[in-house]
């Protein structure tokens, strides 16, 4: 079937079967591997992506589903011309990415969380990166890169 | 499970039609536990299509009606914890919801989907039975205390799709969830108890989510410490991956105990 | 060169070498990374734990045309997986013999993974089975035994004030990296074979190439990948991915992908050794600690992989960090038919520290004593002798960590929940920074600079970055040698066409080991630069100072170069409804000789001991028939964002002489405290002791009900 989104902006069109995995043809299909597969079963978080503004697993999406909606991944999270968002460049100054495997479904956690709340405490921002294991971080670096941009 | 079928009905109607018709068909709605299993062929038997209700407007949404609150089918997890109707009457699915998974899955996770899955573990299975909740379906109401009939198997017919949830207003359910991490962790214990009516409602400690009979015929009796001391008797656990026989009974009566405020063991 | 003296770089958290890639999402990991033409690969494994194997036979009705088909006898060169000890091979062969239920059998590659998955089912394989082995009590097989002695430990202890016995138990840990396994191989021209793939370690799956596939130095290529995480995990067992990798591509003829998924990746790949501790401690009635006599075993699974390495971490960390006059220290490894244990951040010293860091608990309760002040008495000191015979001569940081971490926490507030117990613990821990003994004299670990013409550096170094800083310390360090601004200063890639072998970024010894040759071959390349034009090249290879001296027969002498030393501060919540525990704060004094990226030594420490206080209390792989039941992500827990602690970082400066710019080497150290400290914590809270981690709430919980028997007797 025909698959018509927007992705990261940019209207996309693409033949597949309705009942894959958003994972796989972001990554296979439209060459957006900035969306890892850690588990494919949604406990690590790592495939996070937005679809109309809420983070949700990729690889728990079927990509029928996405038919007509907004897509955000991490290669959307730049400006245009390239340059790194706040929380991108939060996320370096603060060295919240070590290995950097998890580092783009945690930056759209993260992205989510800022959007909805300014001013989130320490325990919102633990709350928002449940669902984004890291192994290399303890966390506590992420945690302070989001809390840095805070309005 | 790249020869699976997708199917995308328009409506309710064009849903039920198409599910009628299509023949090894499953309903797909966030897709938190069918996509894994579809991913993974761990499906049995493996499904030929899927129709995504995920999109239906009529499964969608919570809203008081008929003196009860109803809950899409396909309403996402995150649509109850932002839902003042939901937080007004039924805190006790709040809290739930608020367990479940992460936001990635409470975005996604749905009613429905918890209840035709029918795991012993579902964490608003206990809180639907506590709150004597109503499963509408495409062709009737189903009282939730007949609604799970074995290990995950329902009282669904092949073809009949869950529409809503509705929940009875004015009762007090007080819920807890033991799973060992504080996000992302499937239910060791999960439990949900109201006074009055008494209601003892436990999942992940028997094949099915349950009611504990002669807990709840103590608590009829006002006999806290009798609830506690008869719900041992109530609960089949297994040990299993996850946890043990014995933990899961200790903690259940621990878990009662502190819900219902009873006093200390002597 | 300007002429200017640029700002330093040592000691300035700078921006991470390759950070905008990863945050903007360009990083490309193996999986990543497209190549055309490229099949899928996959593995088929045992599925009993001992036996053999009788017939393989693939059903001929099924079109075996697009599929290519492995097995031992498709092996060029010897059937061994090359490490230590040559007894895993690559592919069980016929009528060979079946250890573990994740042995590799053959492996497969189609165009498309459905038909990869499609003739995976239509391979029937015939076993013979064997009675299997699966507990430490059973095993006759032992890979490996040491025995360190120090002074007399006495039989008779009669006279003896105090004498405390006590025995604990260490379970199995998954490194949990989040990028799994994987490699891709792409036959080349002349018989070459290039493999790109996530790993620690080039030369190790170079020298495992070699050997299987029969190819000379130059016919294997190794080039690492951006690396998920490896924490040990991508020490060893990489090179069984990339062997199997390059095996199908060289019969299939065209590049194959090897990525394995969670499952496969949690069912067969390495842990952390699993074992038993058991201490005999005398002392005086005030504290004078007499003896320490030790006996470890650690269960090294189907295989020998890494085995005798980690256990002689264990054993020589085994005293813990303090000065007794006579120590005996037994340890054996043996097998079972579990798969492979392996390479682990702390190598086995965790396992052994959290024993003797409990003892310290044990013989102050004994005594009436605190463990703090007892911890004080027995510390190790400059000029202190450890359980090897080692004089500590420089960079002692015990009493610093110590003082450091108590003035850091905060008193313990009580809590506000009827139903939990606050409770706070201290372990004391040091780590042997480098490898082991002559380690590092045999491994001759060599790195090269090259001054370009155009004015810039380049560090060719086999070295990895996974995620720890390697590529930005070394340039750090290079371009303060040389004097030079940073961005002068860039990193060949981690390929062993191109880079000399530094040996494997494990032990500790990357930052403090190849950062000393980065920034020795730039002190060296600065001084020819004042004579000779570019291009230049200087290559450094270890060199091991006289001084030291090592003694592997009788384990006597300098066992490590220098140790770092942490003090660790747990404050836990115990729920007595379902004795689950929650680690809230965590305070951790590290003395790391030199912080020469503070950031990132933080960030080190943070996400170690986060690892460590998952192998503490939620981590847990139970074993059924030799095959783990955790086996995916929704069984196998690791921390969440909300389970971790608050995590404070204090970095303790303490200089090592032969540290680049005093620098030790503290990547595996935060595995070490935490554990010990949360057993005390739990105590604290509770009065129950533990013996035995992970700390799951059933351990706890029946322990709290009293209902749990350890080899300790009943806990009540």
């Amino acid at each position: 079937m025909t698959v018509r989104f927007t992705l990261n902006g940019v209207p996309v069109s693409i033949e597949s079967s309705g009942s894959r995995r958003l994972l796989d043809v972001l990554r296979e299909d439209l060459g957006k591997t900035g969306t890892k597969e850690g588990c494919g079963e949604g406990e690590c978080g790592a495939c996070s992506v937005l679809i109309d503004g809420e983070v949700v697993d990729s690889c728990l999406v079927a990509v029928g589903q996405v038919e007509g909606r907004n897509v955000l991944t991490v290669e959307g999270l730049a400006a245009p011309n390239g340059e790194l968002s706040r929380l991108q460049q939060a996320f370096i100054e603060h060295g919240a990415a070590q290995c950097g495997i998890c580092t783009p479904g945690m930056l759209l956690a993260a992205h989510v969380l800022l959007q909805r709340a300014t001013q989130p405490t320490g325990d919102q921002v633990r709350e928002a990166l449940a669902g984004n294991l890291c192994r290399c971080t303890g966390y506590t670096k992420i945690i302070e890169a989001v809390l840095s941009c805070t309005t | 499970m790249h020869d699976v079928t997708y199917l995308r009905p328009t409506d309710l109607k064009d849903a039920v039609r198409l599910y009628r018709s299509t023949p090894e068909c499953r309903p797909l709605a966030g897709g938190t536990d069918l996509m894994v299993m579809l991913h993974a062929g761990t499906f049995r038997p493996a499904p030929r299509a899927v129709l995504d209700v995920w999109s239906i407007p009529e499964l969608k949404g919570v809203r008081r009606t008929q003196g009860m609150l109803e809950i899409g089918a396909a309403e996402s997890y995150t649509g109850m914890i932002r839902s003042r109707d939901a937080h007004e009457h039924a805190p006790a699915l709040v809290a739930a919801a608020r367990t479940i998974g992460a936001a990635q899955i409470q975005n996604r996770g749905t009613l429905g989907g918890n209840l035709a899955n029918a795991s012993p573990a579902g964490d608003t299975l206990p809180v639907l039975l506590a709150y004597d909740a109503v499963v509408v379906t495409d062709r009737r109401a189903i009282p939730i205390d007949q609604f799970f009939t074995g290990y995950r198997r329902t009282a669904l017919q092949p073809d009949e799709l869950i529409v809503a949830v509705r929940i009875p207003l004015g009762r007090h359910v007080a819920f807890r969830k033991v799973g060992t991490r504080a996000a992302q962790a499937i239910s060791k214990v999960v439990m949900a108890v109201s006074r009055s009516p008494a209601r003892v409602a436990i999942g992940s400690v028997a094949e099915v989510p349950l009611r504990a009979a002669r807990a709840e015929a103590a608590l009829a009796r006002n006999d806290a410490a009798g609830a506690v001391g008869a719900v041992a008797d109530d609960i089949r656990p297994i040990n299993d991956v996850r946890s043990t026989a014995a933990y899961r009974r200790a903690v259940t009566q621990n878990v009662l105990r502190e819900l219902l405020h009873a006093p200390p063991r002597p | 060169m300007s002429s200017t003296t640029p700002q330093p770089a040592v000691g300035r958290s700078v921006p991470r070498r390759e950070g905008a890639d990863k945050v903007a999402g360009r990083t490309r990991y193996t999986d990543d990374i497209a190549v055309q033409g490229a099949w899928y690969g996959k593995t088929v494994r045992s599925t009993l734990p001992k036996g053999r194997v009788r017939s393989i036979a693939l059903d001929p009705a099924f079109d075996w045309g697009r599929v290519v088909v492995v097995t031992a006898d498709d092996i060029p060169g010897e059937n061994v997986v090359h490490l230590i000890r040559d007894d895993q091979p690559v592919l069980a062969p016929n009528e060979g013999e079946i250890r573990h239920r994740e042995e590799p059998i053959l492996l497969l590659a189609a165009p498309d993974r459905a038909l990869l998955d499609d003739a995976a089912h239509h391979i029937r394989i015939e076993y013979e089975t064997a009675e299997p082995v699966y507990t430490l009590d059973q095993a006759t097989e032992v890979f490996s035994t040491i025995e360190i002695r120090k002074g007399e430990v006495p039989e008779d202890v009669e006279d003896v004030e105090a004498v405390v016995e006590r025995t604990f138990q260490v379970g199995l840990q998954e490194q949990l990296y989040i990028e799994p396994q994987g490699a891709i191989a792409i036959p080349e021209p002349d018989g070459a074979i290039k493999v790109i793939g996530s790993l620690q370690c080039p030369y190790y799956v170079h020298r495992a190439l070699k050997r299987a596939l029969n190819l000379t130095d130059e016919q294997a290529i190794v080039v690492q990948a951006e690396t998920g995480g490896g924490f040990g995990g991508k020490e060893e067992y990489p090179s069984i991915v990339a062997i199997h990798a390059a095996l199908l591509a060289r019969k299939a003829g065209r590049p194959v992908r090897l990525i394995y998924d969670r499952h496969e990746d949690l069912a067969a790949t390495t842990k952390r050794h699993p074992g038993v501790i058991r201490h005999r401690t005398g002392v005086k009635k005030d504290g004078t600690l007499l003896f320490q006599d030790i006996e470890i075993v650690l269960d090294g699974g189907a295989y020998c992989t890494l085995t005798p390495v980690v256990f002689s971490r264990a054993a020589i960390h085994a005293a813990g960090a303090y000065s007794c006059p006579n120590v005996r220290i037994q340890a054996r490894a043996a097998a079972t038919n579990t798969p492979p244990n392996g390479a682990f951040r702390g190598f086995g010293a965790p396992q052994s520290l959290f024993a003797a860091e409990l003892m310290v608990e044990h013989v102050a309760e004994r005594l009436g004593m605190s463990s703090v002040d007892l911890r004080r008495k027995w510390m190790l000191r400059v000029g202190d002798t450890t359980a090897t015979g080692q004089k500590l001569t420089e960079s002692v940081g015990s009493e610093l960590v110590l003082d450091a971490a108590l003035k850091a926490a905060s008193t313990v507030q009580p809590s506000n929940r009827p139903t939990v117990r606050r409770g706070r613990g201290l372990s004391l821990v040091f780590h042997g920074s480098g490898f082991t003994g002559s380690g590092e004299k045999k491994l001759q670990g060599t790195i090269a600079l090259e001054a370009l013409p155009d004015g810039t550096f380049r560090i060719l170094t086999a070295s990895t970055e996974i995620g720890q800083g390697t590529k930005t310390i070394f340039c750090q360090l290079a371009a303060d040698a040389l004097g030079v601004g940073l961005d002068q200063v860039v990193l060949a890639p981690q390929d062993t066409s191109l880079v000399p072998d530094s040996g494997p970024t494990v032990a500790s010894r990357t930052a403090m080991i190849v950062g000393r040759l980065v920034q020795d071959a730039a002190t060296a390349l600065k001084q020819r630069l004042k004579r000779e034009a570019p291009p230049l090249r200087v290559e450094k290879a270890y060199i091991q100072p006289d001084s030291v001296h090592w003694d592997e027969t009788t384990y006597r002498g300098d066992a490590y170069p220098v140790y770092a030393w942490a003090c660790t501060i747990v404050d836990v919540d115990v729920d007595t409804t379902t004795g689950e525990v929650h680690v809230t704060d965590l305070v951790t004094a590290v003395d790391c000789g030199k912080a020469l990226h503070p950031v990132m030594a933080e960030g080190q420490i943070e996400g170690g001991s986060l690892q460590a206080v998952g192998w503490a209390t939620i981590e847990e792989i139970k074993v059924k028939d030799g095959g783990y039941q955790n086996d995916r992500l929704a069984t196998y827990l690791i921390p969440t964002a909300l389970d971790a602690p608050r995590i404070r970082t204090i970095l303790v400066e303490n200089p090592y002489s032969r540290g680049p710019f005093g620098a030790k080497g503290i990547g595996e150290l935060p595995m070490d405290g935490p554990a010990p400290a949360i057993i005390a914590a739990i105590h604290d809270a509770t009065g129950v002791w533990l013996d035995e981690i992970p700390a799951t709430p059933e351990k706890v919980l029946a322990a709290l009900n009293g209902t749990r028997e350890t080899g300790n007797g009943k806990q009540s």
